[in-house]
């Protein structure tokens, strides 16, 4: 009961931070809006994101469809919410098949969970092994990010699968570097010295000695990262490379939509834009503002 | 030492009532409270007491670099007659510097590493003052040489990385001492300083009092030190000043419950532990935020507390003239600071063979640490370069027995704690026999047998990063139990909660995380992991050097009765002369990767004495003004263990060779030492004959030996 209560309070701890600071709570805010909308998205709106309504294409918004209609009349709403949903609550498969968590999200942390023990492992051992991983993550952070993402993606096929596969192996490299910069730091630590004359096994030592007291500036790095994922697949989605059509993808509903912005319907191609900006602003604020509320606690 | 009582000097800084707070989320916190002292001209007036006390915060208040978050909030500061609180940035900055200067802890810190060194003196001269380049440049020479520089000219067009720490201190000083400021004020100047490189700073410290009639501030927490250089105290106690009076008065007579304490606490040079028993001061100095405004702020952790205590704030009594203490039973408290009763196990006195053959624990024979330096060209890229090898320990031999302990001194860098990192398996051991338990231990730690390590934990010298910050206390000690299965599944949390009673914590430090716990503590739970797979030995790489002196007392003392309890054997590293001393039953003295004398405790410290550690022990400072102590300086900075000097390592600063020797020790410089022995097994690595070394009188006469 007592370690109980003592968890409870460490949560409490932990969240206050972000209350502590107007930038956190600005983006925590944007982002409980997002993740909000994406799991209730079926109870928000009366239609599919696939219903199409011949009669109403590219209308603005009206009482009928509050956000407007695309090209082929679907609502706007409703396929920006099912967007939102696959950004962040499921990722799809094949066909029906779907687990929990969004593409984003699990783009991310396979990401984190390779790009962790390739910096771990070349922060701990260090030598030759280092140099080895560290070169080889070099050069592929020398390949510019679209370019990267356009190969995996034409060499894959277009997926959510590929898109977090694609994810995974661009942000590795950071995820790595980071992890390796605060291993080198933390490695130096006596307890570590302590676990050694113990004798402990070296990836105790790396996965329960020296992970969590980097968990700071990792959760800050993911977060930021989690923005720049949803960033990427909207612009492969906008280039044709993200998830297949019709599905809601926001990056294709850009890119459908700006063929009509002239026509004098910018609907299609403005909200689905603000929904992207929107998402990696909040997270990116909520990152910002968690980094200095702990930086500000030492 | 000048006393200062007969002569009334012209007051230079008159602080009244100073009450410093930081602004903090919880609203303002008082860091110094009602603070009031002067100090003349050339006066040295020594601010002393634990961390977290208000010390430093004091200094900065004077010069207002309390930070964004901290303000003075009520007081006076009066310099040279000019009120200084309320001044504007602007005026200060003129003063700062021109007329206060100040020395801080870290010379790396106060130098900047970018600019040479000349540049950053002249600039001192020609900011505040009209005065042209070469003046300027000529002028920082002369301070340079003023304070015992060697090759001055040639050190203004050097980088702060290219000089050893104690000439970069000796910079700083010069720095602060060019405009021949009114005041000084040092924080700390020796504390990240070696002791023979203290001693000669702190020489210098009293040179220039003498040269310069500056009045000088100086905060430490080292009571040896404060001994030294003060001619007035105050100590502090949790932002409030708690004794003032002439460093003498003081020593001799504290007043204050606190002052009493922390002159108990350290043990004086020579003292051991079979003939003298330390005494802590129980608790922990309260957080800022909890310091009662109506009642003694030392009554919790007072002996001589009362309920009068606790009932107002006491105010200064005036126990002799200038002599005030902050006690209302200042004048009736015994006074005898300490009691140096006998530990209630007596130990033979008579000094024992340190190396008797039965019971043998640890040996090693030989034993060299080498790291390879890695050059930089392209020759030694190709593998084809000579290869160089940092030293770190060279052929050092030395055997364990059972339930004693050895204590290793040295400066740093002498290669102590890689010793022992050797020893342990921490690092690859280049070449030596290395034997524990009978079983030779080359083998780096990953390698050896589980039944093995156990045998052999270590205690780590930092408090704040010896624990694994995110795991529970309980977690923690419990790894090892787990680990090497000493007690079964069912029974792992009472034994943890077992260890934790022997180490003095409560059973609700189970659930307790690192921070919550203050640097004795956190000590104590390092200790306690140690001890969970109840090991033969147990290494302790300066465990009391990070904590406060008071703090310090209850871990020795803790680890004596640990070892009389488990009758474990122990290698205590440590840099303080006097600690290791009191707690160790042999003693090592290292220079440069080799042992340079090694015998029994009470042997080490009473002549024949190597060269080395007679220089070491005339360097330690004694917390006792009265204290004779022979002043022994070592030139010279130590030699680069990559290429160590020739023959005998010390000779390049030995002091000795050249009276003591024929041919002014050319000897020294070209072969190798011998051992000579004598008696109890005391053996020195010199050249200077045995019956030389023995005429040699005692470093310290203390009059209340």
């Amino acid at each position: 009961m007592k370690a109980r209560k003592g968890l409870l309070k460490r949560l409490w701890e932990g969240f206050s931070i972000i209350f502590a600071s107007k930038t956190a709570m600005i983006g925590l805010v944007i982002v409980i809006f997002w993740v909000f909308v994406a799991v209730f998205a079926p109870f928000l709106t009366p239609y599919t994101p696939l219903e199409q309504d011949w009669k109403a294409p590219n209308q603005g918004p009206s009482s009928a469809h509050f956000l407007g209609t695309d090209e082929l009349g679907r609502d706007l709403w409703s396929r920006l919410i099912h967007g939102a949903r696959v950004v962040l609550v499921i990722l799809p498969l094949s066909g029906d098949l779907w687990i929990p968590g969004g593409t984003a999200l699990w783009g991310v942390f396979a990401a984190l969970i390779v790009g962790m023990t390739l910096g771990l492992v070349s922060g701990y051992y260090g030598g030759w092994l280092d140099e080895v991983v560290m070169r080889l993550l070099d050069a592929m952070m020398a390949v510019p990010i679209i370019l990267l993402y356009l190969i995996i993606m034409a060499a894959l096929g277009a997926s959510a699968v590929n898109v977090v596969i694609a994810i995974t192996i661009v942000g590795t490299p950071g995820i790595a570097r980071l992890v390796r910069s605060l291993t080198l730091d933390i490695r130096t630590r006596e307890y570590i010295r302590a676990a050694e004359t113990r004798g402990e096994n070296p990836w105790y030592i790396m996965f329960v000695e020296i992970l969590p007291n980097a968990r700071g500036p990792i959760i800050v790095d993911a977060m930021l990262r989690v923005g720049y994922a949803i960033f990427a697949m909207g612009t492969l989605g906008f280039l044709g490379l993200g998830l297949p059509p019709p599905s809601p993808d926001w990056g294709s509903m850009v890119a459908k939509g700006r063929e009509f912005i002239l026509a004098g319907n910018p609907w299609a191609a403005l909200w689905p834009s603000i929904a992207i900006a929107s998402l990696v602003v909040g997270l990116n604020l909520l990152a910002d503002g968690l980094r200095e509320e702990s930086m500000r606690y030492q | 030492m000048n006393k200062t009582n007969d002569i009334k000097l012209a007051t230079v800084l008159d602080v009244e009532n100073l009450t410093i707070a930081y602004e903090t989320r919880k609203g303002d916190v008082e860091a110094v409270r009602n603070a009031s002292f002067k100090v003349g001209e050339g006066e040295t007036i020594g601010l002393v007491g634990e961390s977290g006390c208000g010390k430093s915060t004091i200094a900065f208040g004077i010069v207002n670099f309390l930070g964004p978050n901290g303000k003075i909030v009520e007081g006076n500061i009066r310099f040279q007659g000019e009120e200084l609180v309320g001044r504007s940035e602007g005026e200060l900055k003129r003063l700062r510097g021109d007329r206060i200067a100040m020395v801080y802890q870290d010379p790396m810190q106060a130098l900047n590493p970018s600019v040479c060194l000349g540049d950053q003196l002249a600039e001192v001269l020609t900011f505040h003052q009209k005065i042209s380049e070469r003046d300027a440049w000529e002028r920082s020479i002369q301070m340079l040489k003023r304070v015992n520089m060697p090759d001055p000219e040639d050190l203004m067009y050097r980088y702060s990385h290219q000089i050893s720490g104690g000439q970069q201190q000796r910079v700083v000083i010069a720095m602060a001492m060019l405009n021949n400021p009114s005041l000084l004020i040092m924080d700390e100047p020796t504390t990240a300083l070696d002791v023979t490189v203290e001693a000669a700073v702190l020489d210098l410290i009293e040179e220039l009092k003498r040269d310069f009639k500056a009045a000088n501030i100086f905060i430490t927490h080292n009571l040896g030190v404060v001994a030294r250089v003060s001619d007035q105290l105050c100590v502090m106690y949790a932002g409030q000043m708690v004794e003032r009076g002439a460093v003498t008065d003081i020593f001799r007579n504290p007043r204050h419950p606190y002052t009493m304490g922390l002159l108990a606490s350290v043990p004086r040079l020579g003292e051991s532990k079979a003939e003298s028993v330390l005494h802590p001061i129980r608790g922990r100095v309260p957080p800022p935020a909890q310091r009662p405004m109506n009642k003694c702020i030392f009554a919790p952790r007072c002996d001589y507390a009362t309920d009068e205590c606790r009932k107002a704030l006491p105010g200064f009594v005036e126990v002799s003239t200038g002599h005030v203490s902050r006690c209302i039973y200042a004048k009736e408290i015994d006074s005898q600071p300490r009691t140096t009763k006998k530990r209630h196990i007596e130990k033979n006195l008579e000094p024992t063979r340190s190396e008797s053959p039965e019971g043998k624990l640890l040996s090693f024979e030989d034993l060299k640490i080498y790291y390879p330096q890695e050059s930089q060209s392209l020759v030694s890229l190709l593998g084809l370069g000579e290869k160089k090898f940092v030293k770190a320990v060279d052929d050092v031999s030395v055997r364990l027995s059972k339930g004693r302990t050895l204590g290793v001194v040295g400066e740093s860098g002498c290669g102590k704690s890689t010793l022992v990192k050797g020893i342990i398996g921490l690092e690859p051991v280049t070449a030596g026999d290395v034997e524990f338990l009978g079983i030779d231990i080359n083998q780096p730690v990953s390698e050896r047998e589980t039944n093995l390590i156990k045998e052999m934990q270590m205690v780590f010298q930092n408090p704040d990063s010896t624990l694994n910050p995110s795991y529970s206390i309980g977690k923690q000690i419990a790894r090892p139990i787990r680990r090497f299965k000493t007690v079964s599944r069912d029974q792992v949390k009472g034994e943890v909660i077992r260890l934790l009673k022997a180490v003095r914590l409560d059973e609700i430090y189970y659930d307790r995380l690192p921070r919550q716990l203050s640097g004795g503590e956190k000590q104590r739970v390092g200790i306690a992991r140690a001890l969970a797979s109840r090991p033969d030995l147990i290494i302790c790489d300066e465990p009391v050097s990070a904590l406060d002196v008071s703090v310090q007392a209850a871990v020795i003392n803790l680890l004596l009765e640990i070892q009389e309890i488990y009758g474990s054997s122990m290698i205590f590293i440590a840099h303080d002369l006097s600690v290791v001393r009191f707690f160790s039953d042999d003693i090592a003295v290292m220079y440069l990767g080799q042992i340079v004398e090694i015998g029994p405790a009470e042997a080490i410290y009473s002549p024949p004495y190597h060269p080395y550690t007679e220089a070491l022990l005339s360097a330690v400072p004694i917390p006792d003004p009265d204290a004779e102590q022979k002043q022994i300086r070592l030139g010279g900075n130590v030699p680069s263990a990559l290429n160590p000097p020739s023959g005998c390592r010390f000779h390049t600063r030995c002091p000795r060779r050249k009276e003591m020797l024929p041919n002014e020790g050319e000897i020294c410089e070209k072969e190798v030492p011998p051992w000579c022995s004598t008696e109890y097994g005391h053996r020195i690595f010199c050249h200077i004959p045995l019956e030389k070394l023995k005429t040699v009188e005692a470093v310290v006469h203390s009059p209340t030996a």
